[in-house]
């Protein structure tokens, strides 16, 4: 039980406050299949940002700015939605 | 002190908590007519229609709901005000638990009624003690004008940041919450001013600090978090004292856990809750004009309870003769087991469900010890030993 709070150490009710939680780490449920994106096509419509059921597409402000592999699970909604054709998925680790 | 009649209204009950409600004006109000609700939805709903009262009022689809809503509203930043009563209560029981465990600081009327069955709108406290061990703080108003006065003090009390619970001001259904009674109201101002503005420590909305409320628990954090909540309510019965107070020099009105009524020099007191202690303060009288040696003591904090303050005040009494308007069928009352472990041996009888009347005469019979356990019942059987 090493780690955990006592009960005076506890936020009212158990409230998580997200700058003092773990960050979990679930891109390791992946099952083999990985976005990579094509710059050149992309049009910044973030519609792979909107899809993502988690929190994998990174932006720079207004821009799409990658993938947050430790939150991807290759699901392949981005590739699937991409208007441009501009996601492609391919075997981890390539 | 008493009510200045030259400065009060006519008012029932549920009509004070609604001009209670007017001035706090809390930012929602989620609610839901089920049969049977109090008078003070529709006269809050009227307020709003008049502009006199601003907040969003969410008609939802159950008392589930209700509380549902109550509690994403008070978590978001809102002050929350909803009322119910009886079933509705049985309805929202699930969720008023967790409206406690999240510390939601909603404020909420319940007007006390019988739960079915049989089907029965009328007044007891069988719906308050359903909820007994929700976690939720409940406080027993005698009269329309000290449901108006809890109604005011809840906000501070369920916001303080040592408390960040549920507060219930629990009303007798029809005896208080529909029966005119003069009630003197503070002004607007005083009102807001003593309420304040409503700050939490963690609003959900507060973007720039996300936050997840009412998390899992697990078997590591569970027990910690329970304990958590029970310490909250525990000391919320010393914020209450000083809340009472300073109130108290507003209105002239005393408001405290316990109310002791002619119990020095007496042998034998009577303890109760809610409206049934205006009617006993009349039996006491009579019983003193003819030199019976008889007091009361009101309890007004159901929960948290205030034991020490119980046993404190029955201290000096040979007999404690408890009065409960709910039954444990199969067990021993609610009331009475409170009081019991709080101050020693108790005389306990159980009286008025589903509205049955309790007379004085009634309770000169229970000092004279002349009542069964069941006052008031037809065929009724001697006190349990």
């Amino acid at each position: 039980m090493g780690g955990l709070k006592a009960w005076t150490e506890l936020e009212p009710g158990g409230i998580v406050v997200r700058d003092e939680a773990v960050q979990p780490r679930t891109g390791g449920w992946r099952t083999g299949l990985r976005p990579d994106a094509d710059l050149e096509l992309c049009v910044d419509c973030l519609l792979c940002w909107l899809y993502c059921p988690d929190s994998a597409v990174r932006l720079d402000g207004s821009a799409f700015a990658g993938f947050d592999l430790d939150q991807c699970k290759g699901c392949e909604l981005c590739a699937a939605v991409c208007p441009t054709g501009a996601i492609e998925m391919v075997r981890d680790g390539d | 002190m008493a009510t200045d009649l030259t400065q009060a209204r006519l008012l029932t009950g549920g009509e004070a908590i609604v001009e209670a409600m007017c001035q706090i004006d809390p930012d929602v109000v989620p609610v839901y007519p089920i049969t049977p609700q109090t008078p003070i939805i529709q006269g809050y709903a009227k307020a709003i229609a008049d502009g006199r009262a601003h907040g969003e009022m969410v008609n939802v689809e159950s008392e589930h709901s209700a509380m549902s809503a109550a509690i994403a509203a008070a978590v978001a930043g809102a002050r929350t005000m909803t009322a119910t009563s009886s079933q509705g209560l049985a309805l929202m029981a699930e969720v008023v638990y967790i409206a406690a465990s999240m510390r939601a600081p909603v404020v909420m009327t319940l007007g006390n009624r019988a739960l079915s069955g049989p089907i029965n709108i009328h007044c007891d406290h069988s719906d308050s003690m359903l909820i007994r061990d929700s976690g939720a703080i409940q406080l027993f108003a005698e009269s329309a004008q000290e449901a108006y006065d809890l109604t005011v003090l809840a906000p501070r009390l369920a916001e303080h940041p040592d408390v960040l619970l549920p507060v219930i001001v629990c009303v007798d259904g029809f005896t208080l919450t529909h029966s005119a009674e003069p009630v003197e109201l503070l002004d607007g101002e005083q009102v807001r001013g003593f309420v304040g503005e409503y700050r939490i420590p963690h609003p959900l909305l507060d973007l720039a600090t996300p936050t997840t409320q009412g998390p899992f628990a697990m078997p590591d954090y569970y027990f910690e978090l329970r304990r958590q909540q029970a310490a909250a309510i525990e000391g919320s019965l010393a914020v209450c004292a000083a809340l009472g107070e300073e109130l108290g020099e507003l209105t002239g009105r005393r408001l405290a856990a316990v109310e002791p009524y002619r119990l020095d020099g007496a042998r034998r007191a009577l303890v109760c809750l809610g409206s049934t202690a205006g009617t006993a303060k009349d039996a006491v009288d009579e019983a003193r004009d003819d030199g019976e040696e008889v007091g009361l003591l009101r309890v007004c904090s159901y929960r948290p309870f205030p034991a020490v303050a119980v046993r404190e005040s029955l201290a000096d009494v040979d007999e404690v003769i408890v009065l409960d308007r709910a039954d444990s069928p199969g067990g021993s009352p609610p009331l009475a087991v409170e009081v019991a472990y709080a101050a020693g041996p108790v005389r306990s009888h159980v009286y008025g469900l589903g509205g049955r009347d309790l007379h004085p005469a009634d309770l000169r019979g229970i000092f004279a010890g002349d009542a069964g356990h069941y006052v008031g019942l037809r065929g009724g059987e001697p006190c349990p030993a």
